[in-house]
């Protein structure tokens, strides 16, 4: 038996400053609200303002560094900080659209923020986990934190109903993430993930294939629940719908995000060498991610059940770039998922200034006549709805070229034809809501219910995001391919 | 003690007894019965966990038994209360009662 000797220094704390800035101001918030009186509960939002605030500037000390800490479980280096950006950035969106949303539904607890604090720890692991152990740990950090997030909402039996669907299938997903962690370890030996792809690399046999093949099945199906693969995607539409808005805004790109980040993690630095067995499989899921995910929500009245049908699309298009797997391909999912982040959050901003405490707004029909009552909400909503369905000059435009265009020079033309009819499929329901928006009359008085400067802050953003990454994509793209082209 | 069985039996029967755990999850209706058929899921996974860490002459494996563990009772606090914050709105907990949310 080989003896581990445990040690560990500053630079080791150093790689995780994120992470434990985000966790020592949960801490902080979760003590405050012990003690704060009710009337003042407000204060605890611009605390972790404050919190994600400190955590970028920690993230500054940790730029251009390449290190790995706590005995290779841990790594900083340019793709864990590109995705610990693009987390920061959620939560800092997140509790932008939180702090008058979480007042007006009545969820303004302290735990809320800590919660959310907890998952975003555990994405940022997920991120720069260099061993199996550490993705399976910050998947469950940041699962546990959700399940809980999505029910928040006590007295609400649709929030309760959604954690209760999510609990389960989640738990039973891990499940299987495990057992497929399980496997690869029974015939690698090892759960390092720079240890495994060294050890596929030189083995031309491989002992027990068939065990390692199972293995990387299970894993295939246990990321797929947490990205929303079909046929994994049964719990999105459900739990999107029933979650707090800002839970589902925060769940559907950040979990996104960072279960991306250890998918490809895993698959294109640990598990290389089993290209050609997982490509086809990928091909599979990636045509049915996209057709079904579409399909489905051409057919949606519920704008929340329509964004989550739509997240499950645009995994579709993501994976497509993953399995073209060249150069373009690799930064491309960076790329996409840079952009998914902020017109996704984006729109589903805008659904919470629409919305009202006990009167949610959801359905598509209650945007009709938008367009006249709040033009410039209206705009917004229609630059996150031109890039989702990927029109120019907008991040999701420049996104799904980058993704066709590795698909078609990786010679997957098949692919790149299958996305491209299923994008001109996804406008139709994307400019559905346009049409309600600036053709007809309104059936209600539209009211911005959750008006606060911060929400609308956040929109400015989102609108920012999605043009300066829509006009000016290359600088995005080669900070991408910087921060994939070491894993190689 | 175990060095004359060969690996291959614990990872069949930890398969056998993941397999089970996952049909009794699809197949059955009450959830804490589903959340005990998810928790056999994973005491499955250790079992595979403590097979290939023994024959393997590896601490990793057992290592992260200990962290499955742990996260199964984490699982089981958040779920449990889960289901009684539903069973209070709801008076069940079969999953195919809990149906306000589809398509």
């Amino acid at each position: 038996m080989e003896f581990f000797q445990v040690q560990f220094s500053k630079a080791d704390l150093l790689v995780v400053a994120p992470e434990l800035v985000l966790a020592g101001f949960a801490l902080l918030i979760l003590l405050m609200s012990a003690f704060i009186r009710s009337e003042r509960k407000g204060f605890l939002g611009y605390t972790a303002l404050v919190g994600v605030i400190v955590a970028f500037v920690s993230l500054y000390w940790e730029m251009g560094i390449e290190a790995s800490a706590f005995s290779d479980m841990v790594r900083i280096d340019p793709f864990s900080l590109f995705f610990k950006v693009m987390i920061l950035i959620i939560v800092l969106l997140t509790v932008l659209i939180s702090l008058a949303y979480v007042k007006r539904e009545g969820i303004d607890f302290g735990e809320y923020y800590v919660l959310v604090f907890f998952a975003a720890v555990g994405m940022m692991l997920m991120a720069s986990g260099a061993n199996l152990l550490i993705i399976f740990l910050g998947l469950e950090v940041m699962s546990i934190s959700i399940y809980i997030l999505a029910g928040i909402m006590r007295d609400d039996v649709r929030s309760v109903e959604a954690a209760f669907k999510y609990f389960l299938l989640g738990a039973f997903a891990s499940a299987f993430l495990l057992y497929g962690i399980a496997l690869t370890y029974a015939s690698t030996g090892t759960l390092d993930l720079g240890g495994i792809g060294r050890i596929l690399a030189e083995r031309t046999w491989i002992n027990g294939l068939p065990i390692l093949i199972t293995g990387l099945a299970l894993l295939i199906v246990g990321f797929g629940f947490k990205i929303a693969l079909v046929p994994f995607h049964m719990w999105t539409p459900d739990v999107y719908e029933g979650a707090p808005t800002s839970v589902t805004a925060f769940m559907a790109t950040g979990v996104k995000a960072a279960g991306f980040a250890a998918f490809v993690r895993v698959f294109f630095f640990a598990l290389p060498s089993l290209q050609p067995y997982w490509t086809e499989i990928m091909w599979g899921l990636a045509v049915a991610t996209m057709t079904v995910g579409n399909i489905i929500a051409l057919s949606q009245d519920n704008i929340k059940r329509m964004l989550a049908y739509s997240s499950i699309a645009h995994a579709g298009y993501i994976l497509v770039a993953f399995v073209a797997g060249n150069e373009l391909g690799q930064s491309s999912i960076l790329f996409y998922l840079l952009a998914y982040c902020f017109m996704n959050l984006g729109a589903f901003t805008v659904v919470i200034l629409l919305g009202k405490k006990g009167e949610e707004n959801t359905l598509i029909s209650d945007y009709a006549g938008l367009g006249f009552g709040h033009p410039l909400l209206a705009v917004a909503m229609a630059i996150f709805m031109f890039s989702l369905a990927g029109v120019p000059p907008t991040a999701g435009f420049m996104a799904k070229f980058y993704v066709f265009s590795a698909a078609v020079k990786a010679n997957y033309y098949w692919l790149a034809v299958i996305g491209v009819l299923n994008s001109a499929v996804a406008a139709y329901y994307y400019l559905r809501v346009l049409i309600y928006m600036y053709f007809r009359e309104p059936e209600k008085e539209l009211t911005i219910g959750g008006f606060s400067p911060a929400a609308v802050l956040a929109v400015i953003i989102s609108v920012w995001g999605v043009l300066h990454i829509g006009i000016l994509p290359s600088a995005f793209l080669s900070l991408a391919r910087r921060s994939i082209e070491f894993l190689l | 003690m175990f060095s004359s069985v060969p690996p291959i039996y614990f990872l069949i029967v930890s398969a056998v007894i993941f397999a089970i755990g996952a049909m009794g999850v699809l197949v059955r209706r009450n959830a804490i019965v589903i959340f005990m058929c998810i928790e056999m899921m994973l005491s499955a996974v250790n079992l595979t966990l403590i097979t290939a860490s023994h024959y393997l002459n590896s601490l990793d494996g057992v290592l992260m038994v200990f962290f499955v563990m742990t996260v199964a009772a984490a699982e089981a606090a958040v779920g449990l209360a889960i289901f009684v914050l539903l069973f209070r709105g709801r008076r069940t907990i079969k999953v195919d009662e809990i149906n306000l949310l589809k398509w």
